[in-house]
């Protein structure tokens, strides 16, 4: 069973959006709209999840799961391409004084079979994700709503009351997988949503063919039909596009971007900012529960020659900073760079000169290996030894979370707050550096009471210096996601972040 | 006797096949993580991954898990999948279409073409075709299938444009599809079995029957086809069953490579997945087919040649 085949690349990260206390309007993507053409099919094929993919739009858990929900669904909000929440069957949204109720009204909008969509039908959906007895990816996100207390007001409006105040509630309703189901649905098989296309047929694993919507709310979709084709071999995707058997090919290796683009056959779209790649560092274990340790390992990546060697020089450098491009993004602190020798020094003054470590990673991400294998070399170069361990990459998540000290990481984009609430407070099931400070969980506690947008943006920056400074994760850069498509398909925006509102949003393609 | 033989190989195909669901089962629990944790992926929140668990039934005791599903097996239920709650039996239905088509027609060329090679080669033993015959067949099986699928969907498909290059799309739309997954497991069985066929002819041409019955004038024809062929294609007939064993474990490769939707992909997704139930029904399936077509083989050898059965 050993064999070269790259299998499922499961989503990185739980796609929230941030967002200010109150409410915004949907942005046009900056992509070319001009005369768009109505009419065609469409062909887009993904890496998918085999013969156990399903249409629960609450079960998403890959990129082609969030790409056939988004066509049937909606959810009340959606990451914009800075990650702010935008609204989407939320017209918009109102706190309460205290930040620990809000009141959101719904946009005027019909399920394909017709039926309004309502307050009941979102409080079911909210209701079915958080079941105490199931274990659907958006959960956590919602946990914060105290659901027994919410209530439908009428019709169109929900009142949400929140277990503490929480400033960026938006994010919630913009969770990966929070889609709005019909009350009562437990039955996907042939799912009724209110998004962009209609089902036609499904065969899990292979394809999903959808027809336009001819009422949907934000204007009916260019195409007539939407066919999602799946994939999970690279060379096949790419095979399929250049072949003429596919119109849209998503995730394809920079190598295959780079012998095609500029050549007139396909057309090639880096999306920015798409993916973090990074180091987790144990912040309560030694060697790095000392800051001056895990401070020269921030000096011995050489960001440049991890970006060009291990992601084919699609990408990015970091700034050992999450969410580069996002809202609160501290773009004003200085690039870090490689300085071996204050690195040894740090080393030395920390009595770990000669150090040994063990750095745990796993072919579960493109570049990983290589990247692990780069920075062996860079940390040679001050004295540390760094011994690489290639794990299980079925289930390398879970291994890293509380195992070993030093590990290969990547996350999709994901707003800010979202990151701080999943990762790095006391009580995040996800700490994968154990970075549990009870002075850092208060400051993500008042930015939450914080109603004032400015005041709450000076709290995220104290929060993101004290990371810059010592926190547990090394992020030396962040991934080009890439999207090719056929010369003939328009409308793709080139600025969403895999996994935003504007990603794979099919609604807003056409055929030239 | 040959009834005799056939219910000692049947009994020891069945015990080969309850072996190999122990084996499977054993194994499957061996690999690092569960269903569970392979589900949860990137996102292992340690109460998401107990919850998932205990709906999956994987909170309980190994054997206890294995003696329900031994339970359920012996009367006819291959169980459900532990990710999905759908019956095994229907994975088995939707890949098993795909896999028997490709299979069929790989045998369907596979043999009359190995067939036609071995003896040409055999034939003009030592002539220059013979020569390019051999060094071909050798150079094409050394390439591995995964490398070789690229190869020739990147020229034939891609550069040429003479065939479609993945089945993305479907086989009922393009049955064109087909071509160039059957080539691909079409050669290395092509070269091993010829190889075969060439040396067995060489083997069997050599034998002092063949010189007596050209001596008494019998048509060459008749010589080759009907006197040394047989002899000769004792130990092809016995390849041919292995091929059949390999071209279930060449067509994983092969459907991943060009997206056929078959029994391979099925099989991979469900390691990847930590499915047991559905695991060990593929793994039953290959196990029985395995025995099935082993059998037949030996039963055509023992046809074909008698006198080597005397020998055990």
């Amino acid at each position: 069973m050993n064999h070269p085949l790259a299998r499922r690349t499961v989503l990185i990260a739980a796609a929230l959006g941030a967002a200010a206390g109150c409410a915004t309007t949907a942005e046009a993507p900056t992509s070319d709209r001009a005369r768009p053409r109505s009419g065609g099919r469409l062909r887009a094929v993904f890496a998918g999840g085999g013969t156990n993919e399903t249409l629960d739009p609450h079960l998403s858990n890959l990129f082609v799961d969030a790409a056939r929900a988004k066509a049937l669904y909606d959810k009340l909000a959606d990451s914009g391409s800075d990650l702010a929440a935008v609204p989407r069957l939320a017209a918009g949204w109102e706190p309460n004084a205290g930040l620990d109720g809000w009141t959101v009204r719904l946009r005027p909008a019909t399920f394909h079979d017709g039926r309004p969509v309502t307050a009941e039908d979102v409080l079911y959906s909210y209701r079915r994700i958080t079941d105490p007895n199931r274990a659907f990816r958006a959960k956590a996100s919602l946990e914060p709503i105290d659901l027994a207390a919410s209530r439908a007001v009428d019709q169109g409006t929900v009142e949400f009351r929140l277990k503490r105040p929480y400033a960026e509630f938006p994010n919630a309703l913009a969770a990966f997988g929070a889609y709005i189901v019909p009350a009562g649905t437990e039955d996907f098989s042939s799912p009724v949503g209110s998004g962009p296309f209609r089902f036609v047929s499904f065969k899990p694993g292979s394809s999903l063919l959808a027809r336009r919507n001819p009422d949907y709310w934000d204007g009916a979709p260019h195409l007539d039909e939407l066919e999602i084709l799946v994939a999970n071999e690279e060379s096949a995707r790419a095979g399929a596009l250049l072949g003429g058997q596919a119109d849209y090919a998503h995730e394809l290796n920079p190598a295959t971007a780079r012998a095609h683009q500029g050549r007139g056959r396909v057309e090639v779209i880096r999306l920015r900012n798409s993916a973090m790649q990074g180091f987790v560092m144990k912040t309560d274990r030694a060697p790095f529960d000392d800051p001056r340790v895990r401070q020269a390992f921030f000096l011995i990546a050489d960001r440049q020659e991890l970006v060009d060697g291990a992601l084919s020089g699609a990408g990015e450098t970091g700034n050992d900073l999450f969410g580069k491009g996002a809202q609160y993004y501290p773009s004003e602190l200085p690039q870090r760079t490689q300085d071996l020798a204050q690195a040894r020094a740090l080393l030395k003054q920390a009595g770990r000169e000669g150090l040994t470590v063990t750095l745990d990673t796993s072919p579960v991400a493109a570049g990983f290996v290589e990247a692990a294998g780069i920075f062996k070399e860079q940390a040679a170069r001050a004295g540390v030894t760094v011994e690489i361990a290639v794990g299980n990459k079925d289930t390398y998540w879970k291994d890293i979370l509380d195992g070993g000290v030093f590990a290969s990481y990547r996350s999709g984009a994901l707003p800010l707050e979202s990151h701080f609430s999943q990762r790095l407070l006391s009580r995040s099931t996800t700490n994968a550096t154990h970075w549990r400070r009870p002075d850092f969980d208060e400051l993500y506690l008042q930015a939450q009471s914080t109603r004032d947008q400015a005041a709450r943006s000076a709290l995220y920056q104290r929060m993101q210096r004290r990371l810059h400074d010592e926190g547990g994760f090394l992020i030396w850069g962040f991934a080009d996601w890439i999207v090719a498509t056929a010369p003939k398909v328009r409308g793709v925006a080139t600025d969403a972040p895999a996994n935003t509102l504007d990603w794979a949003r099919f609604d807003r393609i056409w055929l030239a | 006797m040959t009834r005799a033989w056939v219910a000692r190989r049947l009994l020891l195909g069945a015990a080969q096949s309850a072996a190999v669901l122990v084996l499977v089962f054993v194994l499957t629990e061996a690999l690092p993580g569960d269903a569970a944790v392979a589900l949860a992926g990137d996102s292992p929140d340690p109460g998401r991954i107990a919850l998932i668990r205990a709906a999956m039934d994987l909170d309980r005791p190994p054997v206890e898990r294995f003696l329900d599903r031994l339970d359920a097996l012996l009367h006819g239920d291959l169980g459900r999948s532990l990710v999905t709650g759908r019956p095994v039996s229907g994975y088995l239905a939707d890949g098993f279409g795909v896999t028997l088509l490709l299979a069929v027609l790989t045998l369907a060329l596979l043999v009359p073409l190995s067939l036609w090679l071995g003896l040409t080669a055999a034939r003009r033993e030592g002539s220059g075709l013979d020569r390019v015959i051999s060094s071909a067949t050798l150079a094409v099986y050394a390439a591995p299938e995964f490398a070789l699928g690229v190869l020739l969907s990147t020229v034939l498909a891609l550069r040429l444009g003479w065939l479609p290059p993945t089945a993305v799309g479907g086989v009922a739309a393009d049955p064109t599809v087909l071509v160039l997954p059957v080539l691909v497991l079409l050669a290395r069985p092509v070269c091993s079995i010829s190889r075969l066929v060439r040396a067995g002819m060489i083997e069997a041409l050599a034998r002092p029957y063949v010189a007596q019955a050209r001596r008494y004038g019998v048509p060459e024809w008749r010589v080759v086809w009907l006197h040394a062929l047989p002899n000769a294609l004792a130990p092809a007939a016995q390849q041919l069953a292995r091929t059949c064993d390999w071209l279930l474990s060449g067509v994983v490769v092969v459907e991943a490579l060009f997206v056929l939707p078959g029994l391979g992909s099925v099989l991979l997704d469900a390691v990847a997945a930590r499915d047991v139930p559905v695991v060990q029904g593929l793994a039953l399936v290959f196990a029985l087919l395995t025995v099935v077509l082993n059998l037949g083989a030996d039963l055509v050898a023992r046809r074909f040649a008698p006198r080597t059965e005397l020998a055990r």
